[in-house]
């Protein structure tokens, strides 16, 4: 079936099997390979990207449910100079990665938590990204870091 | 991990869909929101032959005020239902339960219809819209027909909807003022519940739905029973697992389960009272 998917502005059109993921697409049929894949069953949220503006977990989407849609990845994130998106950079600031594994996914999930929720208290920090594991930080300067990027 | 291959039609409207259920027979399932489905297909315990895709049937998605009861489309998402102002006010129970499904990514996608035609008794949604007397509404090629909450759930992931039939509406009865709580007991965030409890109370009137508690979600009909006699919380909630047929699993023994019922029903039961 063919399907268009605009992806960080660009319009992106290919003829896909149905049982497509859209983390498929975005990483072997547009080649952005910044999305991971973790668990693979929705679990671990490492492929969290934004469909239409809320992070969703694109292993758990159909690319064929996504045509039509404007999916934006952590590549779409930085400016087109390099300046980091303000949550990539309070990320890094506040240590909040140590393998990395994790960050696109978290970056994603967090910017979409702050355009629902401008000023979370810390705890709805922690319940708003309960769709995210992180194997190396303990959570606390992921926290950190959405804090200090939502109070900037 | 792929799911098996299938074929995948778009249906833009509930009389398509329909017709393309009669069409392909027993080979088809509805796609709404996908996450339940598109898991179990992933694992390769789902390979429907058809995807009959209704996730932009945009008019399945609302919330509305019909006068003694809230009518919400099936194709209303997790997050609008958790968000709804009009659930907020007169069924803040519904509203609130939505808020336990999943993360936020899930409840960016899930839909309530969704989540009530697959039928899992480890589901939030369908224990609370049990509790609270919900009637869904299921259109098929003869027109609409009614079926009671209580008269849905027939079996593991399995419902009253006949093979040609889409769950079209939830009609939820106001609370009018009742107290409520949801009480959720997991070992990890956003995983189902091990055991929870949806309640609500006003008086000697009440209703509690037990999340994972048997093969279908179970109204704890004892429990009211007992509160409608005027028992105190303590011994109506001692009656919490009568009602209910729990399976053990790697999180629970059927004693565990019996346990956390009668602790938990006590917990929501007091909350609704305050």
């Amino acid at each position: 079936m063919e399907i268009t998917v605009t992806i960080n502005g660009t319009a992106h059109t290919a003829d896909v099997e149905p049982r497509t993921l859209l983390v498929q697409f975005i990483r072997e049929n547009v080649g952005l390979t910044g999305t991971n894949i973790g668990c693979d069953t929705s679990s671990c949220g490492a492929c969290s990207i934004h469909l239409d503006g809320e992070a969703v977990k694109s292993c758990t989407v159909l690319a064929v449910q996504a045509d039509g849609a404007a999916v934006t990845t952590i590549e779409g994130m930085a400016a087109a100079d390099g300046t980091l998106h303000p949550m990539q950079a309070a990320f890094m600031e506040n240590h909040g990665l140590q393998c990395g594994y994790c960050t696109p996914g978290m970056v994603m999930a967090a910017t979409s938590l702050l355009a629902e929720n401008p000023s979370p208290t810390e705890e709805e920090v922690r319940i708003g990204l309960e769709g995210n594991l992180c194997r190396c930080t303990g959570y606390h300067n992921i926290v950190k870091a959405v804090m200090a990027c939502a109070e900037s | 991990m792929i799911p098996a291959a299938f074929d995948y039609v778009r249906a833009s409207s509930a009389e398509e869909a329909i017709a393309l259920l009669g069409q392909h027979g027993d080979e088809a399932k509805l796609l709404a929101g996908g996450h339940s489905l598109v898991p179990l297909m992933k694992l390769r315990l789902a390979q429907p032959s058809v995807l009959v895709d209704i996730g932009r049937v945009n008019d399945l998605s609302y919330v509305r005020d019909a006068g003694d009861h809230i009518a919400i489309g099936a194709l209303t998402r997790h997050m609008d239902v958790e968000n709804s102002p009009v659930l907020a006010e007169h069924v803040p129970l519904l509203a609130h339960a939505a808020s336990h499904v999943g993360d936020p990514q899930v409840r960016h996608r899930g839909t309530i219809g969704g989540s009530l035609a697959h039928a899992d008794p480890a589901s939030d949604l369908p224990a609370t819209t049990l509790a609270l007397g919900a009637t869904y509404v299921a259109q098929g090629p003869n027109g609409t027909r009614e079926i009671a909450a209580a008269d849905f759930y027939q079996g593991y992931l399995t419902s009253a909807l006949e093979a040609d039939e889409l769950l079209t509406e939830i009609r939820v009865p106001k609370m009018n003022g009742a107290g409520w709580s949801f009480q959720k007991f997991n070992r990890r965030a956003q995983d189902w519940a091990i055991v929870g409890v949806a309640a609500w109370r006003r008086g000697t009137e009440s209703g509690v739905g037990l999340v994972n508690m048997g093969s279908v979600p179970v109204l704890a009909a004892a429990v009211s029973a007992a509160i409608a006699s005027g028992a105190d919380v303590a011994d109506a909630a001692a009656l919490a697992a009568d009602d209910a047929d729990p399976q053990a699993d790697l999180n629970a023994s059927v004693e565990y389960r019996q346990h956390l019922a009668r602790v938990l029903t006590g917990r929501a039961l007091s909350a609704a009272s305050a």
